[in-house]
């Protein structure tokens, strides 16, 4: 029994104690009696939300469990307020058919973390040939990338938009001209020019999203836009989705946190992919998430071990960790109401994902009990060291946030505590 | 000036200054029979060199062992670098051998940055990639003031490829510090996307620039193959950026010509203007010992000089 809090849902706020029998929420109202032998969670001065969804995890395995696991990176996931993450597919084998599907769901599964796989659009996300989505489809994947580069070849990726819509599963881009972004480590602009380190300009994201919009003009599917960063990004989706399109589109809490002007100190850990951009692009995306135009907030949290983020700017891996300051960063950072920001993190994502069913709310009789508890007052400092992922990788080491997670509810089973993984 | 010296922009103007004047009586030591002080006997400078660079390492090698310090040198070819070692265990490693000062040379910019923040010996940047070579900045400040007097209101040009350029960065902070006034002359597939903050007027007309400048310092092309994809070809290049002879009859006489070498002679400088008097490209290399014996005194020293 979560007792004492303030519910807050799609459904809106109420001040209610909701009650958990086998997984599934058995009562939700005022002043309810504690079943016999229930376990309290003290919800006092807390909201209590559906559990948060993430469109955009990267959980390195197989293939490199040095840098992250299905185990590590879910306990990382709730520690965040997260019930269900999607594992994208680029893992080492990539996951771009039924035997990897399985094999990552039996992780999944053993690691008892809600964990839903991407599947890869081609085959060994190279870009060449189609991957068999149906087979893939058929385990419940309903999301398909090849995050970490984007479809370049415009005849497939049509292919590709039209072989899915058969199969009512949505198409996700990594937004990036492989082109016109060769060999760039930074944003292209000031401090890339003034730091002598090759840049990728805006457009080459703009130019792949701007294509994409019009495949799914041409195809009729619907598509979403992973960790859009730019202002002009923004603004082609604003446009697309005024004339009707069926596309939806992220933003990474990095986006709208850091600039460009990080990597000023060389240090690799502010290396991601897309790059960070300059303060308009922030403002931006912002405002992208204030109205609308931006659907979610996704971590594209991606772990690195230690040494690779050692290597010399040029040379090492983009990415960061996420899923543990997503949420304090969205409530911190943007000027939006606490329950924006749940939208933004939890039912929209999850009605992407396709987990409306399980996930994202509400929080009402008979639904899953995947729930968060959160203690939207509450301070405090990131330390690297005291995150759960097996990496280290987070670009806001020493940084004070503002709200909290307090507990983790998955599937009935309170997985965090007090700010402390239960397993 | 702190412990280390990775950026001219650490330095600002006095800072500058303060390393020319030091530089003049280094200049004066090279001059004796024996040029040779104990400046910095007992100490040792380990020079780190993952990219070739025979003249800047000989440079600063020669600089340290004219203030009696004791070197040690590590090249990427014969090193632990070969069998996959990371570049902080390479450094700590060193380090751990008792080292006061580390300078590092390597193509990828800001490695001098991560190795300042892994030791705690004295790090000196020489050359990171296309950021920068701040002790190359400091010798062609020395060397123009040498011809030119004060650098205050001198116009000079910097021609050819500015956008991998690490001595063209350098060079524009230290110039611009000293009260120069800068035009970067190239095309525009050879200048940085941004200029955003660059205290600089930028040209496409060579010939009319020469005209009006006190000094022009003519880049290397350095990736040939690059450059092939930024310019239509070489021959092209130096048609329209190239210091040819008749170009360099547009130089007022006392204009300075200037290169950081190793030249293409007949790709960006014809040869007959690289041996012309106006020319300072040997005068450099001179001055370039003076300048990082200034450096590395500044640095590591704590006595007199003499």
């Amino acid at each position: 029994m979560v007792r004492g809090g303030t519910v807050l849902d799609q459904l809106g706020r109420r001040p209610a104690d909701v009650v958990v029998t086998d997984g599934v929420v058995a009562a939700v109202g005022q002043g309810l009696q504690a079943p016999g032998g229930a376990r309290i969670l003290d919800a006092g001065g807390c909201l209590v939300s559906p559990g948060l969804v993430d469109l955009h995890t990267h959980l390195r395995q197989p293939g490199m469990e040095e840098a992250e696991t299905v185990e590590s990176g879910g306990r990382a996931a709730a520690l965040g307020g997260y019930t269900a993450v999607v594992a994208m597919p680029n893992t080492d084998p990539p996951i771009d058919c039924a035997s990897v599907v399985r094999d990552v769901l039996e992780l999944a599964a053993a690691s008892r973390w809600q964990v839903f796989p991407a599947g890869a659009i081609t085959r060994e996300r190279a870009g060449e040939r189609l991957a068999p989505m149906a087979e893939m489809a058929a385990l419940g994947v309903r999301l398909f990338t090849d995050d970490g580069a984007g479809v370049q070849d415009s005849r497939l990726m049509r292919r590709a938009l039209e072989y899915a819509s058969g199969l009512g599963v949505t198409l996700a881009q990594h937004c990036e001209e492989a082109g016109l972004a060769a060999g760039g480590h930074l944003h292209e602009g000031a401090w890339s020019s003034r730091l002598g380190i090759p840049g990728t300009p805006a457009e080459a994201e703009e130019l792949m999203l701007a294509r994409d919009l019009t495949l799914s003009r041409l195809t009729g599917a619907p598509m979403h836009f992973l960790h859009l960063s730019t202002a002009g990004s923004v603004a082609l989706v604003r446009s697309a989705k005024a004339a009707g399109l069926a596309v939806t589109a992220e933003a990474a809490p990095h986006h709208f946190t850091l600039t460009s002007a990080c990597a000023a100190s060389y240090d690799p850990v502010f290396k991601v992919n897309p790059p960070l951009r300059d303060a308009p692009d922030v403002d931006a995306v912002k405002l992208g998430l204030a109205d609308g135009t931006l659907d979610a907030i996704a971590t594209d949290h991606a772990p690195h071990p230690q040494e690779a983020k050692e290597l010399p700017f040029d040379q090492a891996p983009p990415g960061m960790l996420g899923l543990e300051t997503a949420l304090a960063l969205a409530l911190t950072e943007l000027d939006l109401t606490v329950e924006e920001v749940l939208a933004l993190l939890s039912w929209r994502p999850a009605g992407i994902a396709g987990l409306e069913g399980d996930h994202g709310g509400p929080v009402a009789e008979g639904r899953p009990a995947n729930l968060c508890v959160i203690d939207p007052a509450a301070t405090w400092v990131v330390e690297p060291d005291r995150l759960a992922s097996r990496s280290r990788n987070t670009p806001y080491a020493g940084r004070r946030l503002t709200g909290r997670v307090r507990h983790t509810v998955v599937r009935g089973e309170p997985v965090v505590i007090d700010g402390e993984a239960q397993r | 000036m702190s412990a280390n010296l990775l950026s001219i922009a650490d330095l600002g103007a006095e800072g500058i200054e303060e390393l020319l004047r030091l530089t003049d009586s280094f200049v004066e030591v090279s001059e004796r029979p024996i040029p040779k002080v104990p400046a910095l006997r007992g100490r040792t400078v380990a020079s780190l060199f993952y990219e070739e660079s025979t003249r800047t390492r000989l440079s600063f090698e020669a600089a340290a062992k004219r203030l009696s310090a004791d070197t040690m040198s590590f090249s990427v070819a014969t090193a632990s670098v070969a069998k996959g070692e990371s570049l902080r265990d390479t450094v700590v490693t060193i380090e751990a051998m008792g080292v006061d000062a580390v300078v590092v040379r390597h193509a990828s910019a800001g490695v001098p940055w991560q190795v300042a923040r892994w030791v705690g010996a004295s790090v000196v940047n020489a050359g990171d990639g296309c950021h920068e070579h701040p002790t190359q900045g400091l010798l062609d400040c020395y060397t123009l003031r040498q011809r030119l007097g004060s650098l205050r209101d001198r116009r000079i040009a910097i021609v050819g490829d500015v956008r991998h350029s690490r001595v063209a960065r350098s060079d524009v902070l230290a110039y611009t510090a000293l009260g120069a006034h800068v035009t970067l002359v190239a095309p525009p597939t050879l200048l940085p996307p941004s200029l955003e903050g660059w205290p600089v007027e930028v040209s496409h007309d060579l010939d009319g620039v020469l005209r009006k400048v006190d000094a022009v310092e003519v880049l290397r092309l350095q990736h040939e193959r690059q450059i092939e994809a930024l310019v239509p070809s070489l021959r092209e290049y130096t048609a329209t950026y190239g210091l040819t002879r008749d170009r360099a009859r547009l130089l007022a006489d006392d204009a300075v010509i200037m290169h950081p070498g190793p030249m293409n002679r007949g790709v960006e400088i014809a040869a007959e203007v690289a041996d012309q008097s106006r020319s300072v490209v040997t005068r450099q290399v001179a001055n370039g010992v003076a300048v990082r014996m200034a450096v590395l005194f500044l640095l590591l020293g704590s006595g007199s000089i003499r």
